[in-house]
C-alpha cells in the first residue's frame, strides 16, 4: 500500500507557486518559468503509474522539475556552443586569447554565494507558507508577494477588510515564528 | 480588571497598525501612535520587531508567484490533458 496518493486535479493549487517559486529563481524568466511548471505537471500526468508512493507528490514534482531544468541549460548551452567567438579588443600581450568573459568584472552587489542563499530562503518561506492553512496562504501571498491592494483582494473573495487583517495577522504570526526556527 | 481589558485592546490596535504599516496602508497619525504605545509595551515591541524582520525577509528573497489568470490558463491545459490522459 503506498504512502502516498497522486492527484493530478489538485495539483495545481497544491504546488503550482512553489513549483513556479523554484524555477523562477533558478531561470529568471516568468514566460520560460511557466513553460517549465506546465511540462513538469505533463510529464508527472505522464508517468503517473511510476509514482510508487515512496516520496511525497511534491518532492516527486521537484525532481522531474529539476531535470527540467537541466534540460533546458544544456539546450541553451549546446546552441551558445555553435557561436563561440573569441574577441580580442586590445593587443595587450598578456590577455591575449583570453575569453571575453575573463575580462568583464564581477557584478560587486551579486555573488554565486548569495544567489543560492537568495534561492534557498525562497524555498524555506514556501515551506513555511505550506504550514499555513489555504485560506491564510492565499491571501498572505495575494498581499504580500503579489502586493494586490486590499480593496481588491477583499471583492474578489468577498470577505471584509477587518476579516482580511485579522487572517494577514495570524497569517505573519505563524509565518514569523516558522521562519525563526527555519532560517534565522 | 477594567484597566487590563484596556490594555490588551490597545496592543491588539497597536498590532494591527504595525500589520497595516507593513504594506504601507498606516496614516501617519497611526504610526505616531503606534511609536508611543511601543515606547512602553515590551510585547508590542517584539511583535513589531519580527513582524519587521519577516517582511525585509521576503522582501530580500523577491518570491514570485503565479498570478491567478497564469493559474487559470494553466490549469485548462492541464485538466485537458488529464482527459485525454484517460482516454
Amino acid at each position: 500500500m503506498p504512502k502516498h496518493l497522486i492527484d493530478p486535479n489538485k495539483w495545481i493549487d497544491l504546488y503550482s507557486d512553489y513549483l513556479f517559486n523554484y524555477t523562477i529563481s533558478r531561470v529568471n524568466d516568468r514566460d520560460l518559468s511557466k513553460d517549465l511548471v506546465q511540462d513538469t505537471f505533463f510529464a508527472g500526468l505522464k508517468s503517473m503509474k511510476n509514482f510508487k508512493g515512496e516520496a511525497s507528490e511534491r518532492t516527486w514534482l521537484i525532481s522531474i522539475l529539476k531535470r527540467k531544468i537541466i534540460d533546458y541549460y544544456r539546450k541553451i548551452n549546446s546552441n551558445k556552443g555553435k557561436a563561440e567567438v573569441r574577441m580580442s579588443y586590445n593587443s595587450d600581450v598578456e590577455t591575449e586569447g583570453d575569453w571575453l568573459e575573463e575580462r568583464v568584472a564581477d557584478p560587486f552587489d551579486k555573488n554565486a554565494e548569495s544567489v543560492i542563499e537568495n534561492e534557498e530562503l525562497g524555498d524555506a518561506i514556501y515551506s513555511c507558507l505550506d504550514k499555513l492553512p489555504a485560506k491564510q496562504a492565499t491571501i498572505f501571498k495575494m498581499k504580500t508577494i503579489e502586493g494586490i491592494d486590499t480593496e481588491t483582494i477583499c471583492n474578489e473573495l468577498n470577505i471584509t477588510a477587518s476579516n482580511l487583517w485579522v487572517i494577514i495577522h495570524r497569517a505573519r504570526t505563524t509565518m514569523a515564528s516558522c521562519m525563526e526556527k527555519n532560517w534565522f | 480588571m477594567n484597566t487590563e481589558i484596556n490594555i490588551s485592546k490597545a496592543c491588539e490596535k497597536a498590532n494591527h497598525v504595525c500589520d497595516k504599516s507593513q504594506y504601507k496602508e498606516a496614516s501617519i497619525l497611526e504610526k505616531i501612535k503606534l511609536t508611543i504605545h511601543l515606547a512602553f509595551c515590551r510585547a508590542c515591541r517584539n511583535y513589531s520587531k519580527n513582524n519587521k524582520k519577516l517582511s525585509v525577509t521576503i522582501e530580500k528573497a523577491k518570491v514570485d508567484c503565479m498570478h491567478k489568470d497564469e493559474k487559470d490558463a494553466l490549469k485548462e491545459n492541464l485538466t485537458q490533458a488529464i482527459k485525454e490522459h484517460q482516454n
